[in-house]
C-alpha cells in the first residue's frame, strides 16, 4: 500500500515530465532529448536559490520562470531553423542541445553533487498520513501532481490557445487554414512543456539525495519511455504511462528483483509496443502509398 | 562506373593509410602508448560508425542501441578471451580473433532479437525500443556475477603492450578494411539496392517482391555482429570493461558520427569517425576537472552549427553556392559546365506543342532534320556515359 502510493507519487513525476515529451511531439512532431536536461536545470535553480532564501516559493518560481524562458529560448535557437527539415536533423539537434545543456550546467556549478538544501528536506508533518508511512513528499507530489494535470486538461480543453494546440496536432496543415498561428503555438507548447519540467525538477528533488549535472538523464529517458507506453502525442496517454511506470519501479526496488529494476522497465515498453505497436493510448495511423 | 570505384578505393586508402602512418610510427620508435590507444579507438569507432550507419543512413531506421551491442560483444568476447587464456591458450593474436568472432556471433543473435521488433514498429517506436534494449542489455550485465557484477569485467590479461608489439590496431584496422570491403559490396549488391528501396519507400519495396522482413533482420544482424566485434577489441584495450561505458550517451556518440558524416555515406562515416575520435582524445587531454565539461560543450556547439547549416530549409542557398560536392564537380571527367550544355540540349527535346508544329506540314524539312539530328548526338552521349 504505501508502495503503491510511492509509486503514485513517482508515477506523477513522470506523467509531468512525459506531458512536456508528448505536447511537443504531437505538436512539432520531434522528439525533444534536450527536456530531461530542462529538469535539471529546473532542480539546480531551486538548489541555488534555496541556498540564498528560504523561502521555497520564491525558489518555485524562480525554477518555472527560468525554465520556461529556457525552453522557448532553446525551440527559438535551435529548433527553429529547422523547421521543415528531415527529423533526424532535428533529434540531432534536440541531442546537442542536451549535451550543451549538461556541459554548461558542469562548467557552471561543477561536476561534484550538490546537497538539497535542509529546507527543502523538512516537510511539516502530516499527523494523519506520516502515522500510515506516507511521507509528506510522496502526498505533496501526488497531490500537486494530479492538480497540475487537471489543469493542463481544463486549459487544453476550454482555452482558445489550448484548442488551437490541439487542432495543430490534428492536422497541422489545416489549423495553418483555419487562421492559427502555428509558430506561436509551438512556442506556447515548448513554454508549457518546460515550466511542467520545472515541477518535475522539484518535485524530483524529494527522490534524490543531491543535485548531479546529469541528473535529468534517466528521469528523461523513464518519462521519453513512458510517454511512448501511453502512444506518443496522446496526453491522456503520458498519464496513464507514467503513472504506470512510476508504480512498476516502485514495486519492483520493493521486490528481490530490485536490482532488475530498470530492466523490467524496459522490458514492458518492448511488450506494449509488441501488442500495440502505437502505445496503449496512441492513434493507429493507416499508412498511404 | 570508374567514379563508383573509386569512391570504394578511398575509404580502402584512408584506413590503409591510417594503418601504416601507425606501422611506421611504431617502427621508428615514434609510438606512445597513447597514440597507439588512439589509434585503436579510432579502428573501432570506424567500425561502430559504419556499421550504424547500414541501419540508420541505408535502411533507414533510427537506432539508439547500437551501444548495446557492443556491450554484448565486449562482455562475451572479453569473458570468452578470458576464459580461453586461463585454459592455457596464451597465443594473443588467436585468442583475439577467436573471441572477436564469438563476441559477434552472441551480439548478432541480439541483433536478431532486436530487429524482430523492427518488423512490427517503425520510426520514432522503433528508435526508442533500441534504446531500451541498450538499457536492458547494460542491466542484465551489470547484475551478473559471471562479469564481475557492478565492479566490471577484468580483462587485464587481455590488453597490449603496444611498447612491445602494435598487433591490436594493426588487426583492429584489418578488421575495419574486411568490414569495408564486406559492407561496400553488400551496398553496391542487388541486396545493398533492396535495402536502400525498402528506406526509399517500403511499400513500394514490398509491391517490386522485396522480402522486407529477411531485409530488416538482415541489416540488424549485421550491424550488431560488427558492433559486437568492437566491443571485444575495446574489452582488449581497456579494463575493467564496464557497463556504464556503454549508456545511451555512447549510443548517440555514434549516431553522430555518422550524421555528422552524412547518412548514407561510408567515407563521411570513416572521416568523422576519425576526426571525432581523435578531438575527444586531444581535448580529454587537454582539459582536467570541471574543465573537462567543456570537451561536452564544445563537441555540443559543433554539432549543433553542422546540423542547422546543413539542414536548414533558410541556408539553401548559401549551401549550394558554397557546396563541397560542386566543388569536385570540377576535377570530375564530365564537368559541371558540360553536362550543363547537355542539359540545355535536352531541353530543347520538342515538347507538346512544338511536336504538333513539327508534325504539321508547314514545317521546313531542314530544320526538322536539325532537331533530329540533335537527339541522335545526344543519345550517342548518353550510351557512352
Amino acid at each position: 500500500m504505501i508502495t503503491l502510493i510511492d509509486g503514485l507519487s513517482l508515477g506523477s513525476i513522470y506523467a509531468l515530465i512525459a506531458l512536456g515529451y508528448t505536447m511537443v511531439y504531437g505538436i512539432a512532431k520531434m522528439l525533444n532529448f534536450a527536456h530531461g536536461d530542462v529538469i535539471m536545470v529546473g532542480a539546480y535553480a531551486i538548489v541555488i536559490t534555496l541556498s540564498y532564501t528560504a523561502s521555497p516559493a520564491v525558489a518555485i518560481i524562480a525554477a518555472v520562470i527560468l525554465c520556461t524562458i529556457l525552453g522557448v529560448a532553446i525551440e527559438k535557437i535551435a529548433y527553429k531553423p529547422l523547421r521543415g527539415a528531415s527529423p533526424l536533423a532535428v533529434l540531432i539537434t534536440a541531442i546537442g542541445v542536451s549535451y550543451f545543456l549538461q556541459g554548461i550546467a558542469q562548467l557552471v556549478f561543477g561536476s561534484q553533487p550538490r546537497p538539497v538544501s535542509a529546507v527543502w528536506r523538512q516537510l511539516p508533518k502530516i499527523p494523519l498520513l506520516n502515522d500510515l508511512g506516507i511521507t509528506t513528499a510522496a502526498a505533496v507530489t501526488l497531490v500537486c501532481g494530479v492538480i497540475i494535470m487537471v489543469a493542463l486538461n481544463l486549459f487544453i480543453k476550454c482555452t482558445k490557445t489550448g484548442r488551437a494546440m490541439l487542432a495543430v496536432s490534428e492536422d497541422r496543415g489545416a489549423a495553418v487554414l483555419m487562421g492559427i498561428n502555428v509558430n506561436r503555438i509551438i512556442t506556447v507548447t515548448f513554454a508549457i512543456g518546460s515550466a511542467l519540467a520545472a515541477f518535475a525538477g522539484m518535485f524530483y528533488l524529494f527522490q534524490i539525495p543531491n543535485a548531479e549535472p546529469t541528473l535529468g538523464a534517466m528521469p528523461g529517458i523513464t518519462a521519453f519511455t513512458a510517454a511512448v507506453i501511453g502512444g506518443i502525442g496522446s496526453i491522456p496517454g503520458a498519464m496513464v504511462g507514467g503513472i504506470l511506470l512510476g508504480v512498476v519501479e516502485k514495486l519492483c526496488l520493493a521486490s528481490p528483483l530490485s536490482s532488475y529494476t530498470v530492466a523490467i522497465k524496459f522490458s514492458l515498453l518492448i511488450v506494449i509496443l509488441l501488442v500495440k505497436p502505437t502505445g496503449l493510448l496512441g492513434k493507429i495511423t493507416r499508412e498511404k502509398v | 562506373m570508374k567514379n563508383f570505384k573509386l569512391k570504394h578505393f578511398i575509404n580502402y586508402a584512408i584506413v590503409s593509410a591510417l594503418l601504416i602512418f601507425g606501422v611506421v610510427m611504431f617502427l621508428t620508435g615514434n609510438l606512445r602508448p597513447s597514440t597507439a590507444q588512439l589509434f585503436a579507438q579510432m579502428g573501432y569507432g570506424i567500425i561502430l560508425a559504419v556499421s550504424l550507419n547500414l541501419v540508420v543512413g541505408f535502411l533507414g531506421e533510427l537506432s539508439l542501441g547500437h551501444a548495446g551491442f557492443m556491450c554484448v560483444g565486449a562482455y562475451i568476447g572479453g569473458l570468452f578471451a578470458v576464459v580461453l587464456k586461463q585454459s592455457g591458450l596464451d597465443m594473443k593474436l588467436p585468442v583475439l580473433i577467436i573471441s572477436m568472432l564469438v563476441g559477434g556471433l552472441f551480439a548478432a543473435l541480439f541483433g536478431f532479437i532486436i530487429g524482430l521488433p523492427s518488423l512490427r514498429l517503425k520510426g520514432d517506436y522503433l528508435a526508442i525500443v533500441t534504446l531500451a534494449f541498450g538499457e536492458i542489455v547494460r542491466n542484465i550485465f551489470m547484475n551478473q556475477k559471471v562479469f564481475g557484477g557492478a565492479k566490471g569485467l577484468t580483462t587485464g590479461t587481455l590488453i597490449y603492450d603496444t611498447r612491445k608489439s602494435p598487433t591490436l590496431f594493426i588487426v583492429v584496422f584489418i578488421v575495419a578494411i574486411l568490414m569495408l570491403i564486406l559492407v561496400q559490396n553488400l551496398v553496391k549488391s542487388k541486396h545493398g539496392r533492396a535495402i536502400t528501396a525498402i528506406r526509399d519507400n517500403e511499400i513500394a519495396a514490398k509491391a517490386m517482391g522485396i522480402n522486407v522482413t529477411f531485409y530488416k533482420l538482415f541489416v540488424f544482424v549485421v550491424a550488431a555482429f560488427f558492433a559486437g566485434c568492437a566491443g571485444v577489441i575495446y574489452a582488449h584495450t581497456t579494463t575493467p570493461v564496464l557497463y556504464s561505458f556503454f549508456s545511451y550517451n555512447y549510443s548517440i556518440e555514434i549516431l553522430v558520427m555518422v550524421v555528422l558524416g552524412g547518412m548514407g555515406s561510408i567515407t563521411g562515416s570513416i572521416i568523422s569517425a576519425v576526426f571525432i575520435t581523435a578531438m575527444n582524445f586531444v581535448l580529454q587531454s587537454q582539459l582536467s576537472g570541471d574543465l573537462a565539461s567543456l570537451k561536452n560543450v564544445v563537441y555540443a556547439v559543433i554539432l549543433i552549427i553542422v546540423v542547422v547549416f546543413g539542414n536548414a530549409p533558410a541556408l539553401k542557398s548559401f549551401r549550394e553556392r558554397y557546396n563541397i560536392s560542386a566543388f569536385f564537380e570540377r576535377f570530375r571527367k564530365q564537368d559541371a559546365s558540360k553536362r550543363r550544355d547537355d542539359e540545355a540540349k535536352w531541353a530543347r527535346v520538342p515538347s507538346k506543342i512544338k511536336m504538333d508544329a513539327l508534325l504539321s506540314t508547314d514545317m521546313a524539312p531542314d530544320s526538322d532534320e536539325s532537331i533530329h539530328g540533335d537527339i541522335g548526338a545526344d543519345n550517342d552521349k548518353g550510351g557512352n556515359k
